[in-house]
């Protein structure tokens, strides 16, 4: 038996070197050319280690504008959704108030359409409205789609904190507002932080969107840069382009690593229901 | 105006007398979720209600239909039925839903939280990273590090990417990955890039086994298998359905992976969001290319609606 159960842990793990390598190895490529001076497209440990690449985009003006243009769209997508779907999700979480189920299944219905394949009919609308080539308009549709699923996910955690603590707080003389800022936000605080980081990456991350809508070459953010700016030159600077795309995966990783304990639990526990 | 039959809220005790505080919350309420509703009205169901108008429009970004858009009825969606190329988009798309999602992402992602369940932390934490970054990584970054990953070939005049020098190096012959199996690349691409989302939903439902279970289970004598088929499965089945809706969904809406890795037009790779842009965008048949994407979303709302009938939910 205890042979039998040191066999099959030796194999799972076995399996899992496997599965780790190929997961591991597309990763191989950015982070050793991006530290190459003379990368090419080969997998190769550069002759001598150099963060010549970072500096050279970075000094020669390839990412400030980019990066701000992204920075902007995804901090404010993050703050307005935060703002939104808190104010939103407070009387789902604590009222009874007719029509409530429905309005529940309504967000989680809308939170799992495919609405960025929406892009054309967004192009047009946003030519009656004036919204193209602006970045509100880009920010104001990241919030829309964001906004069902990040209701529902603060919901489920403004639902962990009990009612009780902000009644206590009310016989004691505080306001609504009181009780809010000092008893639920503070509690709520990781459900608040993966709602931010979800936002901040769904606008950060997308490239579909800024495509579409954006046009003026100082309103394109890194996404859509990397790929114009990389993708339309015959003599591509393998090294830069490695370095580019590091610096722009760095902060979804970093604010996933942040959140991540609380973001699978409130992720797949605001999915479970 | 309040119904007092469904109320079952043991917090508050609901009496006439605190009727009004009932009315100032419905106010509140209304006030707190307005801006919500309003922006989510204008901005996610306004596109929406926009592809249903145009779609029945001729409406481009040249020629006639530029200056003033005729309603052509249901002609768009005749076209449809008569375009051998959405015919394909729509058989690239199923393909790649299938073998990326359905079967790569959530078996893969099953196999992954299983085989992860028991293993010493540190190497499940550092395993667990490596598969996470690929899922968090934006996806034009995903595009490039699959487009360097299967670069090169026989004929190619750059460098051989990582999966050439590799089969290479085992005497293996280099293929020109994306123009020789174009499916399998971008199939492969994405199992990769999406696979921890199942993972971790998989592995937190794992946890909700309790051990007791399997142990009794192996003590009388049932095998491995026969320990997954009769209490894991069933047991998670709940995620594996709100799993394989989501990722469905999910990839229903793919577009920048394939688009980077491909450039777009190459039949073979040619998702139905892809041909959408293309319409709409290269050839300007807005009204076309909005008609595509109205059926994308049906599907999508098809698909949402079995998905909340599955997860049952208690609100």
């Amino acid at each position: 038996m205890a042979i039998r159960r040191g066999l099959t842990s030796t194999l799972a793990y076995v399996i899992l070197v496997f599965l780790g390598l190929f997961f591991l190895v597309p990763l191989l490529w950015p982070v050793l050319a991006s530290l190459n001076p003379s990368a090419s497209l080969s997998v190769t440990v550069p002759a001598h280690f150099s963060l010549i690449n970072f500096q050279t985009i970075i000094t020669n003006g390839l990412v400030a504008g980019p990066f701000g243009n992204s920075l902007i769209l995804a901090i404010s997508t993050m703050l307005l959704v935060i703002i939104l779907a808190g104010l939103a999700a407070y009387p789902l979480s604590r009222y009874q108030f007719p029509l409530k189920g429905p309005l529940m299944y309504a967000i989680l219905f809308t939170s799992s359409l495919p609405i960025l394949a929406l892009v054309t009919p967004l192009y047009a609308m946003y030519a009656s409205l004036n919204l193209i080539d602006t970045l509100q308009g880009v920010i104001l549709f990241f919030v829309a789609s964001a906004l069902p699923f990040c209701i529902w996910l603060m919901k489920n955690f403004f639902d962990s904190v009990p009612f009780e603590l902000e009644e206590a707080a009310w016989i004691d003389g505080a306001s609504t507002f009181q009780s809010l800022m000092y008893i639920l936000f503070p509690l709520a605080a990781p459900g608040i932080a993966v709602v931010g980081v979800w936002s901040f990456l769904v606008a950060w991350t997308n490239f579909f969107v800024p495509l579409i809508i954006l046009q003026s070459q100082n309103l394109l953010p890194a996404s859509v840069h990397i790929y114009t700016f990389f993708g339309s030159y015959g003599q591509v600077n393998y090294g830069q382009l490695a370095a580019y795309a590091l610096l722009y995966a760095l902060p979804a990783v970093v604010l996933y690593t942040v959140v991540s304990r609380f973001f699978v639990r409130g992720v797949s526990g605001g999915l479970k229901g | 105006m309040q119904v007092e039959t469904k109320r079952v809220q043991p917090v508050q005790m609901v009496t006439p007398a605190n009727g009004h505080i009932r009315r100032k919350r419905l106010r509140i309420g209304i006030y707190f979720m307005a801006p919500a509703f309003l922006i989510i009205a204008v901005f996610m169901l306004g596109p929406a209600v926009w592809a249903v108008y145009i779609s029945f429009t001729n409406m481009s970004l040249t020629g006639v239909g530029a200056a003033t858009p005729q309603w052509v009825g249901l002609q768009n969606f005749v076209q449809i039925l008569h375009d051998a190329e959405f015919f394909s988009a729509f058989r690239v798309s199923l393909t790649y839903l299938v073998g990326s999602a359905l079967i790569g992402q959530a078996l893969l992602g099953l196999l992954l939280a299983m085989l992860m369940r028991h293993r010493q932390r540190a190497f499940k934490a550092v395993l667990g990273a490596i598969i996470i970054i690929a899922w968090v990584i934006p996806d034009v970054v995903a595009g490039f590090l699959w487009s360097s990953f299967l670069a090169g070939g026989p004929q190619s005049i750059l460098a051989p990417g990582l999966l050439n020098s590799i089969v290479a190096a085992f005497g293996l012959p280099q293929h020109a990955w994306l123009q020789d199996y174009p499916m399998a690349s971008i199939i492969v691409a994405n199992t990769w890039r999406g696979t921890a989302f199942s993972m971790l939903l998989y592995a937190s439902a794992l946890e909700g086994i309790p051990p007791e279970l399997l142990e009794a289970a192996s003590i009388d004598g049932a095998s491995l298998w026969a320990r997954i088929r009769y209490i894991t499965l069933p047991l998670i089945k709940g995620s594996i359905a709100t799993d394989l809706l989501l990722i469905t969904l999910a990839t229903l809406s793919d577009f920048t992976l394939v688009y980077v890795l491909t450039g777009g037009g190459n039949l073979n790779t040619e998702l139905l969001t892809i041909y959408q842009y293309r319409q709409a965008f290269q050839f300007y048949q807005i009204g076309y290319g909005s008609a595509i994407s109205l059926l994308i979303l049906v599907v999508g709302a098809i698909l949402a609606l079995l998905y909340i009938r599955v997860l049952r939910v208690d609100l």
